[in-house]
């Protein structure tokens, strides 16, 4: 009701509502809210209260709730109205209902009854009211109550019902499938609607449909296309036009569907073509929805089979959205070069200025589809330029949900594509240091293991070289005086570096033993409270007295180092007691004991583990026979067992069951800083305390494992191995055969032959530097699109021609004959573009241009004319927007409403310009009006509500 | 298909939430204080389409319009088109202003449940359901009708007459 303005409120609610208005805090608006509630908690029980009333009450009520607070008592009182006769208290209660309750809750089943009666009613608004509430607030449970009615709808003779009954089916069919599974034939017999709105909304649940299986629609190809066509050549009734397009949601939905059908399908994708050019070619580019077409067409090219002729015909389009200043335009620009990057590389290239503005563009969106799209353009030659910003970028933020993915991303791009080593070093301890907190250890272990593994092969003294370099670059950030600070969350970092100084510090002679453990001491003090950083440490440092004692060098252990053991010897912790008494017991050993179980450089030997523990078999045997319990897993066991004998520190202090539990957790996190052999030698042989309870409970718990032969070597070393794995240290080393797969060798082979590319480009590079430097444009922006896009060419010539390796971007080397010219070339014959037409011919060409800058320079007097207060008193003059100047259009208009309600006049002038383009094509079908406006305000004025300071604008044309 | 209707104003009062999801009414509120804390970071004269993922989790996306004193916001799902949404969005503002003349924020407060009725005309379900504003002011139209029919059977006079022209 009022659809001329009025407020069908009382003065109550209309005094609410300005007083919320005019809060000035939070805490102000909530005591008004709650007085509110306590007022209709009280009016709303009292006998005999109007409907009228009642339903007011009620949106009162919805209003409550959006602002936060709860509602709930008025619940049943909208499930009450919504049972009303009355059409509009009926449609408030559905209203209200829809917006409180889910489709879980208590009270929905008081409403089925009512929802079902509505749907049967001769009053095709009662049925469409109750088709919305059904489809908020039916579950899977109640489906069946309604189905019929509403699959009887589907033959309504009104289109709007039928067009309901369609998408509350659809809503049925997302929530659970199973329950109309049976009805599903229904959605393709009313794509043959004489409805064309019918016809688009059953789309919709095919589109969800073909989704999930292709193959059982690609019948419906012919139909799709010939509808399209249709629709494209305005067939349907005017009244589906929108902004002078046909039907351009139908358009939009029937490109998603053809893009799913026609995927790797050449014979559909075959008929699409035609119709899908004629599209690109007509799409009226000047308005947002035409856009918005367009780029449901190129979308849907680049996911049919390809054409090089439509791709020719995007690649103009995308230069159109890239070349625009409208941001969303930019936008859409930026996500289809990303789609076509895969079907032609080339394309990015041709774009690379206006990719690299929008890379330094203001708006986060724009950049962060810009990163996206740089992800997917990524190759070894650019690597190092997009990971570059890419961290950058990634320190400048605070989003943490983004900073996860950037810093993933990151590190999937460094393993995958690394130039060198060195890089790649550097790379990941930059990753590290500002997202150490957030990446995956995986990513920690990866590194490790490229570091251990080196290259493999043949490149002995590359490797070394890899790993002192390793060992420098960490025993840098060890010393750096932030570590504290920097690195404090980051767990990767610092498990990476103990690892590597333990395993590699002392092995290239640069460093003495004696300098690397002050380092390896210094982070375990800096660590002070964190037993897992200890505990690294301390391998790590176990690890480094080892290698000296192999190596035949005096042992000196200063003092304080040696305090640092006794004190970690006496440590709550089991697991830092366990690896301080390892490390007393290592620094006694004989020299060739040390070598046996601490060999150097086997960190990257497969571990065969035979979890079924068969050298034990014979034990079991004999204790079975000897009248033992056999084995019961752990689920089946009633929590009391007895473990009573196993007796260390920790099992004073908590219950036998929980010891069980903190045994497996503890020992899991340490694991990664120490290669598991030597010490798997030392707990089960050297140590005796350890020892002993861990073999008891060996032998309470696994006793009666099937056994199956093993093809591991049966050397007792390898065996008493399997107890440690056993015993919950896998993580690190048993990983390696499964979860290595992607990245280190793969990577590290890469990584070599790109270095050596690297290496040979240098010169060039300077080259290329100095060709640039004379280019007069930007030429910072030139440089980054030569490293993001020139460069590829370059270096997809030297490693196509010097390494025929398999790489992943096989796509670029076809490529690599056409851009193998040189590289300097590619950067000049890039920037011309615009100039260029100047040359071609000049008389057409400066007539042109001198009409345009006159044109131009005539809309910017209109403007101003104006914008200068100028601003005529016919307020109802008619402009046509679509003849061009829509710049005038909302500044006139604005300067009205600025006039009357004093807004900031440069801010609503900011405003306007941000929609200039949106609306262009708008229709200015209704003047600005200020008499409309100022009856407006005489109203509620009238009533007593003012504009305050607060909100000044209250009554601004939200249209201009 | 579009998950929710946010519309807001520039001081980050609600002035229509609509979760096409049921969402309890903390969850939504908390939506709504991060979409605004999110939009007043974004500058002027850039896109109007915003990350949303880190708010309604995966497979969200986000467009926002601004006019005069309020925000648009619609959150949907990669089904739908970004552009296409954006149109949705002046439909909808189109619409109510036919159906308010000139229609600015102070319309919208008092005709709360109108807006809603608007709202559903457009979008049904999550799904859109009719994309011309002429379309939908008549079904709005019509209902007003009714809905007078039958408020003048059960008429009370007491008439919001100062309200009607």
């Amino acid at each position: 009701m009022g659809s001329q303005g009025g407020f069908g409120q009382s003065k109550e609610f209309l005094d609410l509502v300005k007083s919320i208005g005019e809060t000035r805090s939070k805490s102000e608006e909530d005591r008004i809210i709650l007085r509110e509630i306590e007022t209709i908690k009280r009016r709303i029980l009292e006998p005999d209260i109007p409907r009228r009333k009642m339903k007011e009450y009620i949106i009162r009520l919805v209003y409550v709730e959006m602002l936060g607070h709860d509602a709930s008592f008025g619940y049943i009182h909208a499930v009450k109205m919504a049972h009303d006769e009355n059409l509009l208290h009926k449609r408030t209660g559905y209203l209200a209902v829809t917006l409180f309750l889910n489709e879980d809750h208590d009270l929905i089943i008081l409403i089925v009854n009512t929802i079902q009666k509505d749907l049967k009613s001769d009053n095709y608004l009662v049925v469409c009211s109750a088709l919305n509430a059904v489809c908020r607030l039916i579950n899977e449970e109640t489906i069946p109550a309604v189905l019929p009615q509403v699959v009887e709808l589907l033959g309504h003779q009104k289109e709007a019902v039928r067009k309901k009954a369609i998408m509350t089916l659809h809503r049925f069919y997302q929530k659970s499938p199973s329950t109309v599974s049976h009805l599903i034939s229904n959605f393709r017999k009313k794509l043959s609607d004489n409805d064309p709105g019918v016809m688009g909304a059953s789309l919709y649940p095919l589109f969800d449909l073909i989704t999930i299986d292709i193959k059982s629609y690609k019948d419906l190809v012919a139909s799709f296309i010939s509808i399209l066509k249709q629709v494209a050549e305005c067939r349907l009734p005017k009244s589906y036009d929108y902004h002078q397009m046909p039907a351009p949601f139908i358009q939009i939905k029937l490109l998603k569907i053809l893009g799913l059908l026609g995927n790797g399908d050449k014979h559909a994708s075959g008929q699409m073509y035609n119709v899908v050019g004629d599209l690109i070619r007509k799409c009226d580019a000047s308005s947002n929805i035409g856009n918005a077409v367009l780029y449901e067409c190129i979308y849907c090219v680049a996911s049919i089979y390809p054409s090089t002729k439509l791709l020719e015909a995007t690649a103009e389009v995308i230069a159109k959205f890239l070349k625009n200043d409208n941001h969303n335009l930019k936008y859409m620009g930026i996500d289809v070069l990303g789609r076509l990057i895969k079907l032609s590389p080339d394309v990015a290239e041709q774009h690379q200025l206006a990719v690299i503005d929008c890379l330094e563009d203001l708006d986060d969106t724009l950049k962060r589809k810009t990163f996206e799209l740089l992800h997917k353009m990524t190759k070894s030659s650019n690597v190092e330029v997009i990971i570059d910003r890419m961290i950058d970028y990634m320190t400048s933020i605070n989003d943490f949900h983004y900073k996860i993915e950037i810093a993933s991303r990151c590190v999937e791009l460094s393993e995958q594509f690394a130039p060198s080593y060195h890089w790649f070093i550097l790379t990941m301890n930059r990753i590290f240091e500002h997202a150490g907190d957030i990446v995956d250890i995986k990513v920690a272990h990866n590194l490790m293991r490229l570091i251990a593994k080196g290259f493999g092969g043949d490149h002995e003294s590359a490797d070394s070289q890899l790993r002192s370099y390793a060992v420098e670059s960490y025993l840098h950030v060890v010393t750096e005086p932030k570590l504290p600070s920097a690195f404090l969350q980051a767990w990767a970092m610092i498990e990476v570096i103990c690892w590597v100084l333990g395993q590699f510090g002392t092995a290239d002679g640069n460093y003495s033993a004696s300098y690397i453990s002050g380092k390896l001491r210094d982070v375990a003090e800096a660590y002070s409270s964190d037993e897992t950083v200890k505990a690294y440490a301390i391998t790590a440092l176990t690890k480094i007295y080892a290698f000296e004692i192999t190596s035949g060098r005096k042992l000196d252990i200063l003092p304080e180092r040696q305090s640092l053991f006794e004190e970690l010897a006496a440590s709550r912790s089991a697991d830092l007691q366990q690896r301080a008494y390892e490390f007393r017991t290592v620094v006694h050993l004989e020299a060739h004991a040390v070598k046996s179980i601490m060999p150097f450089d086997v960190s990257c030997e497969d571990i065969e583990v035979d979890i079924t523990l068969p050298f034990l078999n014979s034990y079991v045997q004999q204790s079975l026979q000897n009248g033992a319990q056999p084995y019961i897993p752990e689920e089946q066991r009633s929590g009391t067992i007895d473990i009573s004998n196993i007796s260390n520190q920790v099992s004073r202090e908590s219950s036998m069951h929980a010891l069980k539990f903190e045994a497996y957790e503890l020992a899991k996190l340490p694991a990664p800083s120490r290669p598991p052999l030597p010490v798997s030698n030392i707990s089960t042989e050297l140590v005796p305390v350890p020892e002993q309870s861990y073999s008891i409970r060996e032998a309470n718990t696994y006793p009666s494992i099937p056994s199956v032969s093993t093809s591991g070597p049966p050397e007792l070393k390898l065996r008493l191995e399997g107890i440690q794995k056993k015993w919950g240290r896998p993580s690190y080393s048993s990983s390696p055969p499964s979860s290595s797969g992607v990245s280190p060798s793969p990577a590290s082979e890469i990584s070599q032959v790109e270095s050596a590319a690297s290496l040979s480009s240098r010169p060039q590079d300077n080259y290329k530097d100095l060709k640039k430097a004379e280019v007069e444009i930007a030429p910072e922006k030139q440089k980054l699109a030569a490293s993001l896009f020139g460069d590829s060419s370059k270096s997809n010539k030297t490693t196509g021609t010097r390494h025929n390796t398999s790489r992943s971007d096989t796509l670029s080397i076809d490529k690599s004959t056409g851009s193998r010219s040189s590289v300097a070339p590619a950067v000049e014959t890039k920037i011309p573009p615009q100039p260029l037409p100047d040359l071609f011919d000049i008389s057409d060409q400066t007539v042109a241009a001198v009409a345009t800058t006159s044109v131009d320079s005539f809309m910017q007097l209109g403007g101003l004319l104006d914008h200068n207060g100028r601003c005529s008193s016919q307020s109802d003059a008619v402009i046509d927007s679509s003849v061009g100047s829509h710049d005038n259009v909302p500044l006139y208009s604005d300067l009205h409403v600025s006039g009357q309600s004093d807004p900031p006049s440069a801010k609503s002038k900011d405003n306007d310009i941000k929609r200039t383009f949106s609306r262009g094509s708008i229709e200015a079908m209704k003047g600005p009006n200020l008499k409309d406006a100022l009856v407006k305000d005489a109203l509620v004025r009238q009533m007593g509500v003012n504009p305050t300071t607060q909100n000044p604008n209250l009554f601004k044309d939200l249209l201009g | 298909m579009i998950r929710a209707v946010i519309v807001m104003n520039t001081q980050g009062k609600p002035r229509l939430a609509k979760f096409y999801d049921y969402q309890p009414v903390e969850k939504q509120q908390e939506l709504i204080r991060s979409v605004f804390a999110a939009l007043s970071n974004r500058a002027e004269n850039v896109s109007n389409f915003m990350e949303a993922e880190s708010i309604f989790g995966p497979d969200s996306r986000l467009v926002y319009k601004h006019y005069a004193t309020l925000y648009f916001v619609f959150v949907f799902d990669s089904s739908e088109n970004e552009l296409a949404m954006l149109d949705l969005i002046q439909v909808f503002v189109e619409t109510l202003d036919k159906c308010f003349r000139n229609v600015c924020e102070l319309d919208i407060v008092f005709n709360y449940s109108k807006m809603q009725s608007v709202l559903d005309e457009i979008i049904f379900g999550g799904q859109v359901l009719e994309t011309s504003s002429v379309e939908v002011m008549k079904a709005i139209e019509e209902i007003s009708k009714l809905e007078a029919a039958s408020n003048a059977i059960s008429l009370i006079p007491y008439a919001s007459g100062w309200s009607r022209r």
